[in-house]
């Protein structure tokens, strides 16, 4: 049996093992294809998230970042793969997952209040009827301080700014308490004070052994907010540390001529492997 | 309001009240599901679906009736389907050309075959009978104690009373994951909520309601209390809890004010006979929601959050 750690296994790009479950990472993917049409969205995907780390999941837009994610998640139909989550099948471990959707996704016009939209992060503890207690509110209010939205929580969300609903998004995903943690683009269309804050709260998790999973656009940041990267094109470019395989080779093979060799250079990046 | 009150308002009264709350309470979520139109469709669906399963089974029992609206509401689907794939046409008017053929069909069904026996008729189907609904055998305030009295008691108010609590029930049991799934769809599919069958009981539940307030108020108010009260009960608070308070009150203050109205204003204006009390309880819906949407605290938020979103 291969004893490598999963990190030793994913940085040596192509060596995975197909049996899913002798993996006990975070969060693995073998083998995943979704399509939304005649064409497929992600193609065969191999993925292996690990504890204790931020990851990036970088690529060109209909790259498949977010259809990654959500079908790891079940939240879209795949038509191949399989995940396991700590070891476990999905529908086993569940609770460890604390999922935020694209902000855009949803109706921020929706008539509810920002502490409200955090105690839905409680729904698994509390199931259909059990009451919401002081206790309840009180671990909902701190998991609003750590965004630093305490003093919002009585407004109504559609009153907040992008960034503040960025920060609640998250906050509720604290309130799941969870061990994964999986983020669709938590930085788009926020301001630098949100990006800092939201930065801080999952190097925190990060520190507590916690994995985090971030769909990321701006390449400028990756080396300085994240310890591994995962590069998708449809199919899986490579996957592995920041400092071995976010390289200018491999983001040419990720987004090909959409990215210009000069805006490249600027980047602080790995010497070519 | 004394004995002539019970005998003959009492009942229309209550079964206004019960049909409007049990078609406002889904409606909240799917006007916030901006599925609003599922309800007006659903009771387009819902006749011609009575109608065959009248003359099928003679009888206008609560069973037949919603047996056929289901089954109708199968056709619609499969319709809707068609219409989409071989049309090529966009979703939204394959509905609108499926809901109208349904109902046309319905209607032409109705006029051609012999329903004199019960009501069921074009009009009826349109406006209900809630007029006619009354209580003959109430002698005043006393015969809600006299069993004999309450037995008598017109059958369609037993029916929307335990329609209108199963829908109260199902809407306090399923209240979070309707809450969270109606909020944030993949946020409520990660959780493994099941959102399909979330989504698919709301719209059952709210044929279930339709089908139920169609006998006795007929189309009209069950498309309206659908919309009407939960779109006004939004422009009065920004928290989900408080909206649903609130179409409850509006629907009860339609169904009394359309009621009282119909019966008593045309009068006031010197005309001689009431007008149709359906009518006027969907009229009466539709001015709370105009005087909402001038006056309600929180109807400025509108529509401004979605740009900002985007």
């Amino acid at each position: 049996m291969d004893m490598r750690t999963p990190l030793a296994l994913a940085a040596n790009n192509g060596h995975i093992p197909r049996d899913i479950a002798k993996i006990d990472a975070p969060l693995a993917v073998r083998g995943m294809t979704v399509s939304y049409g005649e064409k497929p969205a992600i193609f065969s995907v191999d993925a292996t998230f690990e504890a204790g780390k931020m990851t990036a999941i970088i690529g060109p837009n209909g790259a498949g970042k977010s259809t990654l994610l959500k079908a790891a998640l079940g939240v879209i139909p795949s038509l191949s793969g399989e995940v396991s989550v700590f070891g476990n099948p999905l529908g086993v471990a569940r609770d460890r997952i604390a999922y935020v959707p694209q902000r855009a996704s949803v109706d921020w016009d929706f008539p509810t209040t920002v502490i409200d939209v955090v105690m839905m992060g409680l729904y698994r503890k509390t199931g259909l009827l059990s009451r919401l207690t002081g206790a309840h509110r009180a671990h909902a209010m701190a998991c609003l301080d750590r965004v630093g939205m305490a003093d919002f929580a009585d407004r109504q969300i559609g009153q907040l700014s992008g960034g503040q609903q960025q920060r609640v998004f998250l906050s509720r995903a604290l309130a799941q308490e969870a061990d994964l943690y999986l983020l669709d683009e938590p930085f788009a269309g926020v301001d630098a004070a949100t990006e800092r804050a939201i930065i801080d709260v999952l190097a925190g998790l990060k520190a507590d052994g916690k994995a985090v999973v971030c769909v990321h656009h701006d390449l400028a940041t990756v080396s300085r907010y994240f310890d591994n990267v995962f590069l998708i094109n449809v199919r899986r470019i490579a996957e592995g540390p920041v400092t071995a395989v976010f390289t200018p080779e491999n983001l040419h093979a990720t987004y090909g001529g959409r990215l210009a060799t000069s805006h490249i250079d600027q980047l602080d990046l790995v010497a070519g492997a | 309001m004394g004995a002539e009150f019970v005998q003959f308002s009492l009942t229309p009264i209550l079964i206004g009240i019960l049909a409007s709350i049990a078609c406002a309470l889904p409606g909240n979520f799917l006007v916030l599901r901006k599925q609003a139109l599922i309800g007006d469709a659903i009771s387009h669906v819902v006749l011609p679906g009575i109608v065959v399963a009248f003359l099928i089974t003679g009888s206008v029992a609560a069973l037949p009736m919603l047996l056929g609206a289901a089954g109708a509401a199968i056709v619609a689907v499969i319709l809707i389907e068609a219409i989409k794939r071989l049309g090529n046409i966009e979703p939204g008017a394959a509905m609108g050309v499926a809901f109208t053929s349904l109902f046309a069909g319905g209607v032409l069904l109705l006029e051609q075959s012999d329903t004199s026996s019960v009501h069921l008729d074009v009009e009826h189907a349109l406006m209900g009978n809630l007029e006619s609904l009354i209580w003959f055998k109430a002698q005043g305030w006393s015969s809600l104690w006299d069993l004999e009295a309450l037995a008598a008691l017109p059958h369609e108010l037993g029916r929307i009373a335990v329609v209108c609590a199963l829908v109260i029930v199902l809407t306090v049991i399923f209240w979070r994951p309707l809450k969270i799934s109606t909020f944030d769809e993949s946020f409520a599919q990660a959780l493994g909520l099941p959102v399909g069958a979330i989504g698919f009981g709301l719209v059952v539940t709210a044929a279930v309601a339709a089908v139920a307030a169609f006998d006795a108020v007929g189309s009209i108010i069950v498309i309206a209390m659908f919309i009407c009260p939960p779109a006004a009960a939004r422009l009065m608070t920004n928290r989900l809890e408080t909206q649903v308070t609130w179409s409850i009150v509006f629907a009860t203050l339609s169904a009394i004010l359309g009621y009282v109205f119909a019966g008593y204003g045309p009068l006031w204006f010197g005309a001689q006979n009431a007008v149709s009390a359906a009518g006027m309880i969907a009229t009466v819906s539709g001015i709370i929601l105009a005087l909402a949407c001038l006056f309600g605290p929180y109807r400025s938020r509108i529509g401004v959050g979605r740009e900002e979103a985007a």
